[in-house]
């Protein structure tokens, strides 16, 4: 018996192109600080390249100054929405704690774009835990990679004007190791931030673009 | 053209270009954007509704009057929604009725992990899951056609993953403006009046129909074989599906829309064309049961009474990990090789070539023990002071569902029962009557108020019992994300509304003692609570203050100062758990203890901290605007 639904199967899945690697893009910070908005960016960026692109959040309860983690990942197919432990090529991270907290999905020689700001969480406020030193995060981050740039988006953007555009800053950072057409990223960040923040978007992404490609001034 | 949609989004869609004319719903995560997009598309009719009950009956209406409707809500939402859900089933409609259930796997934001597929088998109406966002769409065009096909309400199950996972989709024009289907609103006792008489005659109609949509499942273009090697075939559906692709590469795959009814058929020559069949799906083993029933072999074979989920986890979600691990620890896929494992895990100590450094501790598990970042109440959050004087006063507190349920975190640790929405006043209630000594109080917030709160109220007042109401009136729905109540003045679809005031609504339940206090006020609240304590019968307190993150709100935000020659670290502020307050690297000089400083960016100058500081060591508003703008 045959069915005429059943479909021969061509999988594209298996034959990456070497011109569109797939690429798995780890985005994590603290509720409230644009991490979502900054993985829509990363998403849209995505589509605009060509590539089939899925993009995974957690909303509600979480979001409440809790940690925000979201998911993008870049392919010709792209099937499980969710990045398998391991399998991150890029962190990037809002803060350092969760920089630590999302380390077992990044890949071992895979990048980390970080942001030194320390968001102390309750747990830590209220004396109960202890937030780690920078030279813990360090080791830590070492471990799995050599390749971690930090990028004081939080000063950066307070420098500007509005510690908000923090996370564009990381993504300018981002665009830079990826060697990106930045015209590419800005299309997308005009068409995601309001008009009245869009000067600030682009400053914020061009002193974070600099910082990787001629290091810090 | 393609653009990158959530699968929420993609349901609105959907809804939309099938021509969908009237959709209600009530806020719920994983749910609320889909009535959130379809709100802003033009000739949709959208609602918030004060409940699923009354959204899902709002949509019945309109689907009884001729007009596609649709029904959106969380996975318990449809348990509020049930009496309405199985009589639905029972008359049918004149026009497409889809009802979407947003179920949430691993509870990111829920009290339970129901699997709401075993309503449509409960209800006999289909049951249709997506597994990305083009899906999403394709088969909530597809819901509504079916549904008025074959005269059924259909069941679009959702996952959080498959709600909050953006994909590229391809977006259309609506279809032709759907007409009504009726010219006149019916007038068929026999199809729509559920007496006894007429519901006998119905229930054989829904029995039969339900074998029709088993056959015409058989054909349903969304159930489909895809063959690949003859090894291993797996059966799945929803973000499965997903995982099945990418863990299982050479499986010959069936991949269901429709998963429930089953098309029989299909699965015994889907079978028949491989060598072991599995099923993989998230939750209950709901296409499992029904294969196996069909009596078709699964592999692997084994005795699975009570526990009848055979490879894969019944709880939380899957992900590609959980799925391999599963599939090896079954013997279905062999043990990763020492070259393929992934020695990632950067807890790991055993594979650490270096020491950690000091103060940093491993866990039983091998991850890095570190400090928790659950969600707390924001920094200026209104209900922040009751849960602080509710700890002190150390009265038990049934709690209810919305942001404040985070009143049970420390150091507030002001709640003691949670259960659904509504559940809070009930639960004090019954305690009272059962005789328990202490008097309790019940903490509900204003939408959940109106949701089902009301009748809990009602019913506290009428039987008299000595129940404290405190009805946290932030003007919104805040935690999923500032929906518009019967509270808020205005509606989904932006127009301006009757804003109901809670006060003469609780007067005119039979209340007489009830007052409405800013809940800023802590000391007005403290006061008022002790009184009650030594009294007997129903009291209410609207503890009345818009929530901090609205737009107008953030307008107000004063940054408090803590003044570190007055403060002496004595910690009364940092037990109202605001994340502003921090322990500054100043030491008390007498005590020794780290004195309190606040973080400006965080700060918004509810003041709460400055009122419930002994030595008043923080400053007030005032104070803080005063020195701004003293030259």
């Amino acid at each position: 018996m045959e069915f005429h639904q059943t479909v021969p199967m061509n999988d594209t899945a298996s034959s990456p192109s070497k011109s569109l690697p797939s690429l798995n893009i780890l985005l994590t910070g603290v509720g409230g600080q644009g991490t979502i908005l900054a993985s829509n960016i990363v998403a849209e960026v995505g589509v605009a390249l060509g590539y089939d692109v899925k993009k995974a959040e957690v909303h509600g309860m979480s979001q409440r100054g809790g940690s925000v983690v979201s998911q993008v990942r870049w392919g010709r197919q792209v099937f499980s929405p969710i990045i398998p432990p391991g399998e991150a090529d890029y962190l990037i991270a809002f803060e350092k704690l969760e920089a630590l907290r999302a380390l077992s999905y990044l890949r071992p020689g895979g990048q980390i774009i970080v942001d030194p700001h320390a968001i102390p969480p309750v747990t830590v406020t209220s004396g109960d835990a202890h937030y780690p030193e920078d030279e813990t995060i360090q080791v830590q981050l070492a471990r799995i990679t050599p390749h971690v740039h930090w990028i004081p988006g939080v000063a950066i953007a307070e420098e500007l004007g509005n510690a908000r555009a923090a996370n564009v800053v990381l993504l300018g950072a981002f665009s830079a190791l990826l060697n990106h057409d930045p015209d590419l990223w800005l299309g997308v960040i005009r068409q995601r931030v309001p008009e009245k923040y869009r000067e600030l978007n682009e400053q914020a992404f061009a002193r974070g673009r600099d910082l990787i490609l001629t290091g810090p001034r | 053209m393609k653009r990158l949609l959530s699968g929420n989004e993609a349901v609105a869609h959907g809804a939309w270009e099938a021509g969908v004319r009237v959709a209600a719903g009530y806020p719920g995560t994983p749910s609320t954007e889909i009535l959130e997009t379809l709100a802003r598309f033009p000739h949709v009719y959208a609602e918030w509704s004060p409940n699923e009950k009354v959204a899902l009956d709002v949509a019945i209406g309109a689907a009884y009057a001729g007009r596609r409707a649709l029904a959106t809500m969380k996975h318990v939402g449809v348990n509020v929604a049930a009496d309405a859900f199985m009589y639905v089933a029972m008359t049918g409609m004149e026009a497409g009725l889809v009802i979407v259930s947003a179920d949430d796997p691993s509870m990111h934001s829920s009290q339970n992990e129901q699997d709401n597929r075993q309503y449509a088998k409960f209800a006999r109406i289909p049951c249709l899951e997506p597994a990305d966002s083009q899906d999403a769409k394709d088969l909530t065009i597809a819901a509504f056609d079916l549904s008025e096909q074959f005269d059924t309400p259909v069941l679009l199950r959702m996952t959080t993953r498959i709600c909050h996972t953006s994909t590229p989709v391809e977006v259309g024009a609506r279809r032709q403006e759907h007409p009504p289907l009726t010219d006149k609103y019916p007038r068929n006792p026999a199809k729509y009046v559920m007496v006894p008489a007429n519901a006998r005659k119905r229930h054989p109609i829904i029995e039969h129909r339900l074998e029709e949509l088993a056959a015409y499942a058989e054909t349903f273009p969304f159930n489909r074989v895809e063959m690949r090697g003859r090894a291993l075939g797996v059966i799945t559906a929803g973000v499965a599906y997903q995982y099945a692709r990418e863990v299982f590469p050479d499986a010959s795959i069936l991949k269901l829309g429709m998963t429930y009814p089953l098309p029989q058929k299909r699965i015994r020559d889907f079978a028949s064309r491989v060598d072991r069949l599995i099923v993989l799906e998230e939750l209950d083993p709901f296409i499992e049961d029904q294969v196996r029933l069909m009596g078709v072999k699964l592999w692997p074979e084994r005795v699975l009474y009570p526990h009848t989920k055979s490879i894969f986890p019944i709880t939380g979600e899957l992900n590609p990990a959980i799925v391999r691990e599963s599939a090896v620890a079954a013997g279905l896929l062999p043990e990763p090789q020492a070259g393929e494992k992934q020695v990632v895990r950067g807890e790991d100590q055993a594979e650490s070539p270096q020491p950690l450094p000091a103060g940093l501790k491993i866990r039983g598990n091998g991850h890095l023990d570190l400090p928790a970042r659950p969600p707390v109440l924001c920094p200026g959050c209104p209900h922040r002071g009751v849960f602080y004087i509710l700890h002190k006063l150390k009265v038990p507190v049934n709690g209810d569902i919305g942001c404040y349920t985070l009143g049970v975190v420390p150091p507030l640790s002001a709640i003691h029962t949670t259960g659904c929405m509504g559940a809070s006043i009930g639960v004090a209630h019954g305690a009272a009557v059962a005789g328990d000594k202490e008097r309790h109080v019940a903490v509900i917030g204003d939408s959940t108020f109106f949701h089902t709160g009301i009748p809990a109220l009602l019913n506290v007042a009428y039987n008299r019992s000595n129940v404290i109401t405190i009805i946290l009136d932030n003007r919104t729905t805040a935690m999923t994300g500032h929906q518009a109540n019967p509270g808020t003045g205005r509606t989904l679809q932006g127009k301006e509304t009757r804003e109901i005031e809670i006060e003469p609504l609780v007067r005119a339940l039979g209340i007489d003692e009830v007052v409405t206090i800013d809940a800023y006020e802590v000391e007005t609240i403290e006061k008022t609570l002790k009184r009650w304590l030594k009294q007997d019968g129903p009291a209410v307190l609207v503890a009345k203050h818009a929530c901090a993150l609205l737009p107008e709100e953030r307008k107000k935000y004063v940054s408090l100062q803590v003044d570190p020659n007055v403060c002496n670290g004595c910690t009364i502020c940092f037990r109202i758990g605001c994340p502003a307050i921090l322990k500054s690297d100043k030491l008390d000089p007498k005590y020794h203890r780290p004195l309190a400083e606040i973080d400006p960016l965080l700060c918004t100058g509810c003041e709460i901290c400055a009122r419930v500081c002994p030595r008043d060591a923080i400053s007030f508003r005032d104070q803080v605007l005063h020195l701004h703008y003293d030259p």
